[in-house]
């Protein structure tokens, strides 16, 4: 399956190819067109150029009901008036399906959503996470080529988001549907997708699984915006020395940083010139911790505490590099006192490089 | 310079400064309620002590029962107004109802210059139901108006004196309320269908919904409320329906279209025959109870159902 775009004003030359039985999230802050283009991609809006295939078949002038689609909508989209039973029905009943058959597709996906006892109520009469299996339950009963979630859970409070969560990553891996699922919850996308498009001023900005996508972030805004909290980004310099490459975080002031790295030889012609220097605030630890497969003992270095988060799993710390301000995440029973020197461990296997000028990675 | 008055709170009268600021707020409200409700509710108790009086020329004390509703009841002109009340206020109800949906629905396919046919067709309720009578009343005359424009342009066998029709008078009324207030149910329809979620068109276009099915099963569905609330107020019309019907056939032909209102005015300034009038009144009054009472007990079941959801 493919969809291809181009120049539409908010977006500008998406290319996107997705697999069968792919978990495709969409991620971007608002207004970076991800809605329009699952619009487009449901029929609900046209794109100005370029084309959008479902199943190797051109869509472009085939009606939203014969895309062979569903949607979950983020208001979810019940028809008000109807009870559960007529909302999940509706569609089969626009499609002439037979009554006997509409009843066993009715049955099976209530057994699979556990809503059976709702059947007969009015959407007015549920919760917002029943709501929202109802949504889903509209859209798995038509069992089409392609699912479209459009921000499902971002109207649902925080505990049921993180169960809806894990329901629909089950229900995925149950039936292996394709999706297309579009939030702004980067946390969403990284634990449900199994392919990341990440978005921003109506471009993809990266297209990848999501441990690509978070380990090695295709240019700067996906790595702050993908993680939380997110990469810690500062400018540094680039310097050879005897046995690799080093990059100097505040070089030339007293408490300059230097880090050896390792195996960055994509970075080689940047040497002796300004990069951005990302690390993710996991690879900053207490001083006394060891990265999981590193060799040898890790880089300790003493830095300024400025402040200090308890988040009770786990305790955020402010700290400078090189007069950087830089967030470490650190055991949640240590609690350094702020103001003043603290060892503290990096992990320089994961730091990445980025070109200060057209803001992609380099290493 | 004397700190005193409003200006001075905090010398101990916070109470009276406060009820300084507020004055206009309670001059806007109190005032004018108060004033209405003596109006309503004195004018009210006093046409309903009339009606049990044997008033005639002038209002006299005395008691006389029902004597004054049986009369009335037994008139046939009381009967004519009551039927006509029956037909023109369901024809009237239901085709305003009708076409003011049917023009919400065209208004709502994002058309150009919705605005300004938006206003026409909210106009004819800026216009006063004296000026609506007498203009339709015109165009209505067999002589003067539609059907003379059409025997103008040749069509001399044709036909349309529903006015003068005995039969048929009251539908002129209809039509000429429907001319004024169809605009009103279509500004409250428009702003129903435009309040639907859009995800929900949405929907029902992805789940293979024609526009026609969409509006049957997913949009009307939602617009019942509204529907209620125009019904009750387009009933609450009729039932008062006076100026629009005195203005185009004053009744006629004969007592033809005779209406309750019409009834009440005649016996009262024409006839002086008050207790009778008053007791037409007290009638006219029960029928709008009987609309408004289960219209508010309508509401405040829905207002307790929504405290509760």
């Amino acid at each position: 399956m493919s969809k291809r775009y181009a120049n539409l004003e908010v977006l500008k030359g998406i290319n996107l190819d997705i697999e069968s039985g792919e978990f495709t999230v969409l991620v971007g802050p608002s207004g970076c067109g991800k809605s329009t283009l699952l619009n487009i991609v449901a029929g609900l809006d046209r794109p100005s150029a370029g084309t959008v295939e479902i199943g190797g078949r051109v869509v472009n002038d085939i009606a939203p009901k014969d895309r062979d689609i569903a949607m979950v909508f983020q208001s979810y989209a019940l028809y008000p008036s109807m009870t559960v039973r007529q909302n999940i029905t509706f569609g089969m009943e626009c499609r002439h399906v037979p009554k006997a058959e509409q009843e066993k597709a009715l049955a099976s996906v209530a057994r699979l959503l556990q809503i059976e006892p709702l059947l007969g109520r009015k959407p007015s009469q549920l919760s917002g996470g029943q709501r929202q299996r109802v949504a889903m339950g509209r859209a798995l009963v038509r069992d089409p080529l392609l699912f479209l979630f459009d921000e499902p859970l971002s109207n649902l409070d925080a505990k049921l988001r993180v169960e809806m969560r894990m329901e629909i990553k089950r229900l995925h891996q149950r039936i292996g549907a394709t999706i297309v699922y579009v939030t702004h919850d980067q946390i969403e996308a990284m634990t449900m997708a199994t392919r990341i498009a990440v978005m921003h001023h109506g471009e993809v900005q990266q297209f990848a699984d999501p441990d690509t996508v978070y380990r090695y972030p295709a240019n700067l805004f996906v790595a702050r915006f993908m993680g939380s909290p997110p990469m810690n980004t500062m400018p540094a310099r680039l310097v050879a020395e005897d046995g690799g490459p080093v990059v100097v975080i505040g070089a030339g002031r007293p408490d300059e940083v230097r880090l050896r790295l390792q195996g960055y030889d994509a970075a080689a012609s940047f040497v002796g010139r300004d990069v951005v220097l990302g690390i993710r605030p996991e690879c900053i630890a207490e001083g006394s911790r060891g990265f999981s497969g590193a060799s040898g003992a890790p880089i300790v270095i003493n830095a300024p505490v400025e402040m200090v988060e308890p988040t009770g799993a786990e305790t955020i710390v402010l700290l400078r590099l090189g007069g950087e301000p830089v967030l470490a995440r650190i055991t949640p029973d240590i609690r350094p006192a702020p103001g003043a020197l603290a060892p503290f461990a990096l992990d320089t296997r994961r730091i990445c490089l980025f070109d200060p000028v057209t803001e992609r990675l380099i290493a | 310079m004397t700190g005193t008055g409003a200006a001075a709170p905090r010398t101990g009268w916070p109470a009276i400064s406060g009820v300084v600021r507020r004055l206009p707020e309670y001059m806007t409200i109190w005032v004018p309620l108060l004033l209405s409700a003596a109006h309503l509710v004195s004018f009210s108790l006093w046409t309903i002590w009339i009606s049990f009086t044997p008033s005639t020329l002038v209002p006299v004390s005395g008691w006389v029962g029902l004597r004054n509703y049986t009369a009335v009841m037994a008139s046939r002109n009381w009967k004519i107004a009551f039927d006509n009340l029956l037909l023109f206020g369901s024809a009237f109800v239901l085709l305003s109802l009708v076409t003011g949906l049917i023009l919400a629905i065209l208004l709502d396919q994002r058309i150009r210059g919705e605005n300004v046919l938006r206003s026409i067709f909210l106009y004819p309720l800026a216009v006063s139901f004296v000026v609506t009578g007498t203009v339709w009343s015109w165009l209505l005359n067999p002589g003067l108006g539609i059907q003379k424009l059409v025997h103008d342009l040749g069509w001399t066998s044709f036909r349309f004196d529903w006015l003068v029709d005995r039969d048929m008078a009251i539908w002129t009324i209809v039509i000429a309320a429907i001319w004024q207030s169809s605009g009103f149910a279509m500004a409250l329809f428009l702003a129903g269908l435009r309040s639907v979620d859009a995800d929900i068109i949405k929907a029902a276009q992805i789940d293979g919904a024609g526009p026609i099915r969409t509006y049957w099963r997913v949009i009307l569905p939602t617009l019942w409320p509204i529907t209620i609330t125009v019904v009750v107020v387009q009933l609450q019309f009729a039932i008062s329906a006076f100026d629009l019907v005195r203005a185009l056939t004053n009744g006629g032909p004969g007592i033809a279209t005779q209406l309750p209102a019409l009834v009440v005015y005649d016996l009262m300034f024409q006839r002086s025959q008050l207790g009778r009038g008053a007791a037409a009144a007290v009638l006219m009054l029960l029928i709008l109870l009987v609309v408004l009472l289960p219209y508010a007990a309508w509401r405040y079941v829905q207002r307790r159902r929504a405290t509760h959801a």
